[in-house]
């Protein structure tokens, strides 16, 4: 190797010991932070055998708190992939006023604390509000009931699916739907056969990540929720009463599904960014 | 179908892309619109095509005022300046697109829609690809897709936007004799954009010049290259060389030299000649006086840079290429072919051409010949 080229390299990357050095920081951080809790979590599941944690998972409780956690991801999911779509469209296509205001609403989840973002809820349907014993006369209930846990759920997550699809609409621009349109496709065809397959990874990307949120947020949904058990406890509120009981192995069992869904999430996504990629 | 433009303006926000804007196209013909960047091609283009809705003005479709039509009852087939083409799909699925999307009562059979894409395929020569995506072709074949496509609508009106701006040169003049073969064996009315003076010169029956919004010529090629009604236009569409004159008792001076060119106007002006419409005068006749200041190769002559008069004004002639004058200080020379526009308060007068006979005034359509004065012998 020639003088310059040495001089090249050594200006443009770190020596060979401060790489490894960055190398090793990272990697201790991430075993401390990351691989230790992880392998935590698994061992004090499997601590007492497959067949203890197959108890405590199929306890009628914890089936409850399962089938909760479904049921809401099932219900806000969804409407956030039409909301996230829908604003992410009118962000990405359209001028209009207001624009940069409604980006800042999009983001508000993220910068609010998820507590205050239940106790939002309690405000608005608590029964020192108007509207909680209004509906409650017609026998709706919204605190400490599903609904509340669907609407607080709802609230944390909608970020997710616009926030990742608006660069994406962004970068691709409106020639292809105006192409589109100018062959004839109505404003649905058009969608239907050039925007949503534009923009299909993205979704999905979107989707993945409100989804391991919804099953796993905690501090709204524990506002709302009232923590009656077998009926408005989620997975992760099942989890924290099974922790405070000293049930640790049944808590850890429970959480052992949440992780799972945490990895699985993750292998998704991965599995998309690489799909991306080509 | 007739295509009438009448009156039109468009405004974004303070900006205004087009000021009232008036041309008429009829059926069958090819409309080049040549302008420099940002002069409101592709606003037109988007306009006719019921993108964009103009803020003054309407756009008809034979008789009838195309404002009350959609996007997709227009019919224009659209090639857009980047091709749009849709990734997620093949050559053939992007061609059939437009058929496959009518609503049932209209949409040809499965097997007709598959026929008549790979007809379109095969006409813009790319028989064997169908099966590829968009990023899988070069340039230039994506380029032919987003035509083929466009087609397949049978359109009123095809709208190419700047069809080969992203091409390199060899590709761009293939593809625009194979353009001009598609237009003559389908005769659709064709409007295309180009900043590329010789594309819009070879292709069109008739050329708009258009600058800042606004049309400044309409004409065949031959019109507007031999008879610019403009400065722009003689400025912007072929080379061109101009000197600040003034005529006096019929004669045009410049810096107080007689120029041996004779004029009945009176008054200062703008002379415009062309490089290769000079002729080198011998010493001491009526004529330019030009210091030799720089000497280029072309292709097939040489190139001169001249520097006139006592103002120093900058002009390029051309001359042959083993002419002796090449080797010279001092140059003197005469244009053969000249426009003098009218300055000051004459400004609206009409230019002057001398030189120049309008051969072909209004060609029919396919009229591509050209006619060049002789360079200097
Ligand atoms: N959507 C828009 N919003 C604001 N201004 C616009 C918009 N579209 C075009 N313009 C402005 O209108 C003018 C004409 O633009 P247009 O795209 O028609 O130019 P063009 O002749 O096609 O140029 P080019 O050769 O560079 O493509 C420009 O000044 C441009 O900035
Ligand atoms: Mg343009």
């Amino acid at each position: 190797m020639t003088d310059h080229a040495i001089m090249l390299r050594s200006a443009l990357t770190e020596t060979p010991t401060v790489q490894r050095w960055l190398i090793a920081v990272a990697l201790l951080f991430l075993a401390f932070f990351l691989f230790l809790p992880l392998f935590a979590v698994f061992s004090e599941a499997f601590r007492n055998g497959v067949g203890a944690w197959w108890e405590a998972i199929i306890e009628p409780d914890a089936l409850a708190a399962i089938r909760l956690t479904l049921l809401v991801a099932a219900i806000s999911v969804p409407l956030n992939m039409v909301f996230g779509i829908a604003a992410a469209w009118a962000i990405a296509k359209f001028e209009f006023r207001g624009k940069a205001f409604l980006i800042t609403l999009i983001d508000l989840p993220f910068s609010v604390s998820p507590v205050i973002s239940g106790l939002v809820y309690v405000l608005l349907f608590g029964s020192g509000s108007l509207l909680g014993p209004w509906l409650k006369s017609y026998g709706i209930e919204i605190l400490f009931a599903v609904p509340g846990i669907v609407l607080a759920t709802i609230f944390v997550t909608f970020p997710f699916v616009a926030r990742e699809l608006i660069p994406v609409m962004q970068d691709q621009g409106t020639s292809d739907e105006e192409a589109a349109l100018s062959l004839g496709a109505s404003g649905w065809q058009t969608f239907r056969h050039v925007t949503l397959p534009n923009i299909r990874w993205g979704l999905l990307y979107g989707v993945l990540l409100c989804n391991a949120r919804a099953m796993g947020e905690f501090g709204a949904v524990s506002v709302v929720s009232g923590h009656i058990r077998g009926l408005t406890d989620t997975m992760p509120l099942h989890i924290e009463i099974l922790y405070n009981e000293y049930n640790f192995a049944a808590a850890f069992a429970v959480a052992s599904l949440l992780v799972g869904l945490a990895l699985v999430t993750l292998v998704l996504k991965t599995a998309i960014e690489l799909r991306f990629a080509d | 179908m007739d295509l009438g433009i009448q009156n039109v303006s468009k405004a974004f926000g303070a900006t205004a892309a087009l000021r009232d804007v008036s041309l008429s196209i009829e059926t069958g013909e090819l409309v080049a619109l040549l302008g420099p960047s940002g002069s409101g091609k592709t606003t037109l283009l988007r306009l006719i095509a019921g993108l964009e809705t103009p803020s003054a003005g309407a756009v008809f479709f034979g008789d009838e005022e195309a404002s009350r039509r959609s996007v997709q009852e227009r019919q224009v087939g659209f090639v857009f300046q980047h091709y749009a083409l849709f990734r997620h799909m093949t050559v053939l699925e992007n061609v059939a697109f437009g058929l496959t999307i009518r609503p049932r009562h209209s949409r040809p059979s499965k097997q007709e829609i598959e026929r008549r894409a790979l007809d379109l395929i095969s006409l813009v020569q790319l028989s064997g690809l169908e099966g590829r995506y968009p990023q899988q072709l070069s340039g230039g074949q994506r380029q032919r897709v987003a035509l083929a496509r466009a087609m397949a609508i049978e359109p009123k009106v095809l709208l190419l936007d700047e069809p080969f701006g992203a091409l390199d040169a060899q590709v761009r003049k293939d593809l625009r004799h194979w353009l001009l073969e598609i237009h003559e064996r389908t005769h659709y009315t064709t409007l295309f954009v180009t900043h590329d003076q010789e594309e819009a010169l070879e292709l069109a029956n008739r050329v708009v010049v258009m600058n800042e919004g606004q049309i400044v010529q309409i004409g065949t090629p031959d019109e507007v290259y031999d008879h610019p009604a403009v400065p722009f236009v003689h400025r912007f569409i072929g080379e061109s060389s101009e000197l600040p004159v003034r005529v006096e008792n019929g004669q045009i001076w410049f810096d107080d030299c007689p120029t041996g060119l004779a004029s009945d106007r009176a008054g200062s002006g703008l002379l415009f000649f062309r490089p290769h419409q000079v002729e080198i005068a011998p010493e001491g006749s009526r004529c330019l006086a030009a210091r030799v200041i720089g000497s280029r190769r072309l292709a097939g002559t040489r190139r001169l840079e001249l520097s006139v008069g006592q103002s120093n004004r900058h002009v390029e002639i051309d001359v042959p290429l083993e002419h002796p004058v090449a080797q010279k200080q001092v140059v003197f020379f005469r244009p053969k072919v000249w426009t003098l526009f009218p300055t000051g308060d004459k400004e609206q007068a009409r230019p002057e051409t001398v030189g120049a006979k309008l051969v072909f005034p209004r060609s029919a359509a396919g009229g591509t010949l050209r006619h060049y004065e002789p360079s200097v012998s």
